[in-house]
């Protein structure tokens, strides 16, 4: 290697994989070149990368420096400059760009798609990926400046793929496997993803907001892309009516003829499975019961939590009357500290052209554009103006569902004009029947 | 407002600022009040596209400002 990292070698010696390692491999794969590739960067980027990270660790500060003018034409995302402060010692990295890449919906890829995307990245870029960001993008680390219009004319000419969103702009929008694997998809995430996608590209490549706006779409409330830790905007699935049973295959459960939770717990013996300890008694909402051999679930209590379902998928299927539940104000601890998101519409039929919630979600741009504050993220906007304030800009009567819980959120208050008689009173009036 | 009026506004405005060289979006939409955020957005990224504007962004964040003014290509060798 060009740089002795003797502090960065540490991290390899522990049980887990390392990318100290990684990065070692991918150094000496460029420096011999086998497939004999033009390299458009420097060939040894992966090691001025590890002698820069050296540095960082010996000195206990970054010598990156991060941001910049770069991008590619039209484009205001999905390139993130970064440079170096040491470019005479480590030129392989004085220019080291991130170059964010759109992820199919769903994540589903074809190993010769992949391969496509690497060899590009090898050629062009520093062959280091990251797979996947936490947005969920493909992110490709370390590329220069006179790279990046190159690889943007392939990535949309030859792999029919585009760049993702950074900075102050739609994100780009993620979503889970969806209907096309996972029968407790309430509704076509894919779909829904690739349309929204498409409808608002102006607000994913060109900066639109006073700072990032996320996307997310889980098919139903196992949030397996965390929507609602994480996303501005979640839509996730949920029924309307009730959760179908099916006697006989809970007899099955019960008998022990399927193993619960799909067999995904079997690394040790649990031993026989118990309904009541399992199931019923873990319900939040204590909304079941099993007496007689008969399973009865009260489905206007059901808070959608999907335990029982995840642990009897045979007998336990989600309702039939399907949409989604769009919830706001998620976010990650940069500011205000992390935030869930709350429920705004608790269902919405998730049907083409989407026109219902494109209505929700471009009314709370125009409130978040105009009265945001820059760097503030819609979670943090919603804390400042109030709840109410959301519903008033989204048309959206408040609800029961709104409240989380009795007492603990009171944000929605009557105005003067909703009280027959406004808030003034004759006190002389008042006084005939109450006394002082 | 019409759009070239618009501009020269911008333009003005932000020849006229000291220090800084870069800015939030949301400075624009102070700077052309009567008109909506939206509007004012989509001019602004015209205005990059036609050259006039150009964004900076730390990845997280998008700040705008002239072509070329403050510390910008020279100093992130990008001449």
């Amino acid at each position: 290697m060009k740089h002795k990292t003797p502090l960065l070698d540490q991290l390899e010696s522990g049980p887990w994989p390392s990318f100290v390692s990684d990065l070692k491999q991918e150094a000496e794969v460029r420096a011999k070149n086998v497939k004999g590739i033009e390299y458009q960067i420097p060939t040894d980027v992966c090691e001025d990368l590890l002698g820069i990270l050296e540095l960082s660790f010996k000195h206990g500060r970054t010598h990156w420096k991060h941001g910049g003018i770069v991008g590619v034409f039209g484009y205001g995302g999905g390139v993130i400059g970064r440079y170096c402060d040491q470019p005479e010692t480590f030129p392989g990295v004085a220019h080291f760009h991130t170059i964010r890449v759109s992820q199919p919906a769903g994540k589903f890829y074809t190993s010769a798609y992949l391969k496509q995307l690497c060899d590009l990245w090898e050629l062009r870029g520093s062959g280091i990926t990251n797979m996947h960001g936490s947005t969920g993008d493909i992110i490709w680390i370390g590329t220069t400046t006179p790279q990046i219009e190159e690889i943007f004319y392939e990535l949309t000419h030859n792999l029919n793929q585009d760049l993702g969103g950074s900075g102050s702009n739609l994100r780009t929008p993620s979503d889970c496997i969806g209907q096309a694997r996972c029968e407790y998809a309430c509704y076509d995430t894919q779909n829904l993803c690739h349309t929204l996608t498409n409808d608002y590209q102006d607000e994913l490549h060109r900066p639109a907001f006073p700072y990032k706006f996320k996307f997310k779409f889980d098919g139903c409330p196992n949030c397996c892309v965390a929507s609602i830790a994480r996303a501005d905007m979640s839509f996730i699935g949920t029924w309307h009516d009730d959760i179908r049973i099916d006697q006989k295959e809970v007899k099955g459960y019960v008998g022990g003829e399927y193993v619960p939770n799909a067999g995904a717990h079997s690394g040790r013996d649990w031993g026989k499975f118990d309904i009541q300890k399992e199931v019923i008694n873990l319900c939040p909402t204590g909304c079941m019961r099993f007496e007689g051999g008969k399973l009865e679930i009260n489905n206007r209590e059901c808070t959608r939590c999907m335990h029982c379902i995840n642990v009897m998928p045979r007998a336990l299927r989600i309702g039939n009357e399907r949409g989604l539940s769009i919830f706001v104000g998620a976010k990650a601890p940069i500011l205000d500290g992390a935030q869930m998101g709350s429920l705004l519409v608790p269902f919405v039929k998730a049907e083409e052209p989407y026109d219902e919630i494109k209505e929700v979600i471009e009314a709370v741009w125009d409130w978040w554009m105009e009265e945001g504050k820059n760097r503030e993220r819609l979670g943090e906007l919603i804390k400042r103006q109030g709840f109410q304030k959301l519903l008033e800009m989204t048309n959206i009567e408040p609800m029961p569902q709104h409240v989380k819980e009795p007492r603990s959120n009171p944000y929605i208050f009557w105005k003067e004009e909703e009280v027959e008689g406004g808030f003034s009173r004759d006190i002389n009036e008042f006084r005939k029947y109450h006394q002082r | 407002m019409d759009k070239e009026a618009l501009k020269k506004i911008i333009v003005e405005t932000l020849e006229g600022k000291k220090g800084k060289s870069k800015f939030y979006l949301k400075d624009f939409y102070a700077m052309a009040p009567d008109e909506k955020p939206r509007d004012v957005k989509n001019l602004v990224n015209q205005m990059v596209g036609e050259g006039i504007l150009e964004y900076w962004s730390s990845g997280s964040t998008t700040l705008i400002g002239l072509k070329g003014a403050g510390k910008q290509a020279h100093a992130e060798d990008e001449d």
